[in-house]
């Protein structure tokens, strides 16, 4: 007997009492969608963090001062000079406050950045009109601004905010570019933004020289030597102080994320796993009545010539049958529930043909397994005694 | 033909063969000092009171159970200390088994059931088809190929059961009671049936409690507590005065 004829005889078993095989194939469904829904969601989840990271760029490294005693910025010029270091293709030094902006009666807090023309590089920005600030804009002490797309919105509307004056903290400063959309990070929107020369933000704000550098690394570049050079160059400055600063590494961020989803994919994998073998278990219950049910048709087939490998077979492959059809609904229910959330939700979410893939192999992996002793236990049934079964 | 009946060929020789069952501490045998030969060709009947011990031995024929003691010859083969995968292949191309409930499968059709035996031996699904739908044409029920045990009236069961024993073409039939469910008349139609089959050439052991039936028949054995004697003189007159 080969597998095919043994498959179509079990499904037609299957089909025989739908009832009982759908209860049978309950525990491996809720199993499997439990484990496709909370993947997918979580896999969403966690891909819309590790996103926002990425989108500040793999290749770029940030320096924080915390500084030492007195001195707890560092000269912007000084900063712009890392540029020099070899692997670094730009150095973006940046002030970071938040202030309110007004214009007219309208008004919006946000984060004013003092920077350099090389910023639009670090950090991946684009400008979608007008200009960006210049090293001239910078020399003379400009009070010009360039504005995110958020607060181009807030503030303008859909007039364009291209020439109009803007009051940071009062002082009033001339727009002179706008940015294009970028989204938001895990430090908040990046388009409530307000950009002005960082010479102006060091008078505007009181405050010497930067805490923030933005690096941007060649492409093709070792990380890790950037890194250290850098970390070489301030320890320099520094005298030695490494409390004073610290150089922070997209890629490291991103390994801590992912893996952060590793161990929330083995903690779901062990519910999965614990769920999936309460339904493996609900088969072999269900496999094990199934076999006294039968023992005259196993007697009968003995008789006719049936061996013990046919009983096996035939039974391990109803079991199969169960659990893998199981597998196939809570996939389905699994993915249906994922796109649910998803469609009703704000949640992100990421379908992973891997894990439905392991998933199903997993439940067909629990139908052998529990399938092989009610099979067992019929195939060793003696022609004789199943006969004479009442 | 002539030559063949002249000089029978044997088919089956049972030697001193014994069957006990344990029952609690006491040992029933079933079978005692049982020897036995059959030839190609023979139309035997078995009668005996309930409880003489003729199921156990078509059980013992039919290799579904092991005999305690002694040796059981089937088509030159000694088949009683014989490995259970051996046991059901013989099972599946030398013998047919023709029960007094029918023991069909009810999930399937007729013509499924008549297949089965097929499946068991691996012919292939197209041969299979045309097999089984040969032996239903044999008993007459080519028509009802499509109908469950069910559907079904007893007579046609059994006819069915028949058809199942047959699809393989075995060389040894073995019905237990094949008439005992049926009416007289159904019964009656069942035995020419039978009588036809073996008249094909086919060896036909046949247990009865039924006088008449066991008449019909070109052997007799009876069996009394275990113990066979065999009637109705020696058996190569007999069969050729059929
Ligand atoms: N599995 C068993 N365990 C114990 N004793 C058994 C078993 N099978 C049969 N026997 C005993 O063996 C004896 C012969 O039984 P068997 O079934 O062969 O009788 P039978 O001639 O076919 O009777 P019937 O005409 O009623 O079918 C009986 O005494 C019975 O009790
Ligand atoms: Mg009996």
């Amino acid at each position: 007997m080969n597998i095919g004829q043994a498959f179509r005889m079990a499904v037609k078993s299957i089909l025989g009492n739908k009832m009982r095989a759908l209860l049978t194939m309950l525990g491996i469904i809720i199993g499997v969608t439990a484990v496709i829904a909370l993947v997918s969601i979580g896999q969403g989840a966690t891909k819309s963090v590790t996103d926002s990271v990425a989108s500040l760029g793999t290749n770029s490294l940030t320096v924080n001062i915390n500084g030492r005693g007195s001195t707890t910025t560092i000269d912007y010029k000084e900063a712009a000079e890392f540029s020099e270091l070899e692997g670094v293709e730009v150095s973006a030094p940046a002030n970071r406050q938040n202030a309110t902006v007004k214009f007219k009666t309208t008004s919006a807090s946000v984060s004013v950045v003092g920077v350099t023309p090389d910023y639009t590089t670090a950090q991946d920005y684009e400008v979608s009109s007008g200009r960006f600030i210049s090293q001239i804009d910078l020399d003379f002490l400009q009070r010009i601004a360039v504005i995110g797309s958020g607060t181009a919105e807030d503030l303008f509307g859909t007039d364009s905010p291209i020439g109009q004056r803007l009051l940071i903290n009062g002082i009033g400063y001339k727009i002179v570019g706008v940015l294009a959309s970028k989204g938001s990070s895990l430090s908040g929107s990046n388009d409530d933004i307000v950009m002005i020369p960082v010479t102006n933000s060091e008078r505007l704000f009181k405050s010497k020289g930067v805490s923030t550098v933005y690096i941007k690394v060649e492409d093709g570049a070792d990380m890790d030597a950037v890194t250290t050079e850098l970390e070489n160059a301030l320890y320099k400055k520094f005298r030695a102080n490494e409390d004073a600063y610290s150089v922070f590494n997209q890629a490291d961020v991103l390994e801590t994320f992912s893996s952060i989803s590793d161990t929330l994919s083995i903690a779901l994998g062990g519910i999965a796993g614990i769920s999936l073998l309460v339904g493996g278990i609900g088969i072999m219950n269900i496999m094990l009545v199934s076999v006294t049910e039968r023992t005259r048709e196993i007697g009968i087939r003995k008789a006719i010539g049936a061996k013990k490998k046919d009983i096996m077979i035939q039974f391990l492959i109803e079991s199969i049958a169960l659990s893998g059809l199981g597998g196939l609904l809570g996939v389905g229910f699994g993915v249906g529930i994922a796109l649910l959330v998803s469609k009703t939700t704000s949640l992100g979410v990421e379908l992973s043909y891997p894990i439905m893939g392991l998933a199903f192999g997993f439940s067909v992996f629990i139908g052998i397994v529990f399938g092989m002793f009610p099979a067992n236990k019929a195939s060793n049934l003696k022609p004789i005694d199943a006969l004479r079964f009442e | 033909m002539n030559a063949a009946q002249k000089q029978p060929t044997e088919l089956i020789r049972i030697e001193q063969l014994n069957k006990q069952y344990k029952m609690g501490g006491e040992i029933v045998h079933a079978l005692s000092d049982i020897s036995l030969t059959i030839n190609h060709g023979d139309l035997l009947a078995i009668i005996g009171p309930s409880g003489s011990g003729k199921s156990t031995l078509m059980n013992v024929i039919g290799c579904l159970d092991g005999p305690t003691t002694g040796s059981y010859w089937l088509d030159g083969e000694e088949v009683s200390r014989l490995r259970e995968s051996r046991l059901a292949e013989i099972r599946n191309r030398k013998i047919g088994f023709i029960f007094q409930n029918f023991n069909l499968l009810n999930k399937l059709t007729a013509l499924e059931n008549v297949e089965l035996p097929l499946i068991y031996r691996g012919v292939p699904a197209k041969q299979r088809k045309e097999d089984a739908l040969a032996a239903l044409a044999k008993v007459g029920l080519d028509s009802r190929s499509g109908h469950r045990p069910n559907e079904l009236s007893g007579g046609q069961q059994q006819r069915v059961a028949i058809a199942r024993a047959l699809a393989g073409n075995p060389p040894i039939l073995l019905a237990d009671e094949p008439t005992g469910a049926l009416d007289t008349k159904t019964g009656v139609e069942v035995m020419r049936l039978i009588k036809e089959l073996n008249a094909q050439g086919h060896t036909i052991i046949l247990i009865t409690h039924d006088l008449s039936i066991a008449e019909q028949a070109g052997r007799v054995v009876r069996i009394q507590d275990g113990r066979i004697s065999e009637e109705g003189g020696g058996r190569r007159e007999h069969r050729a005065s059929v």
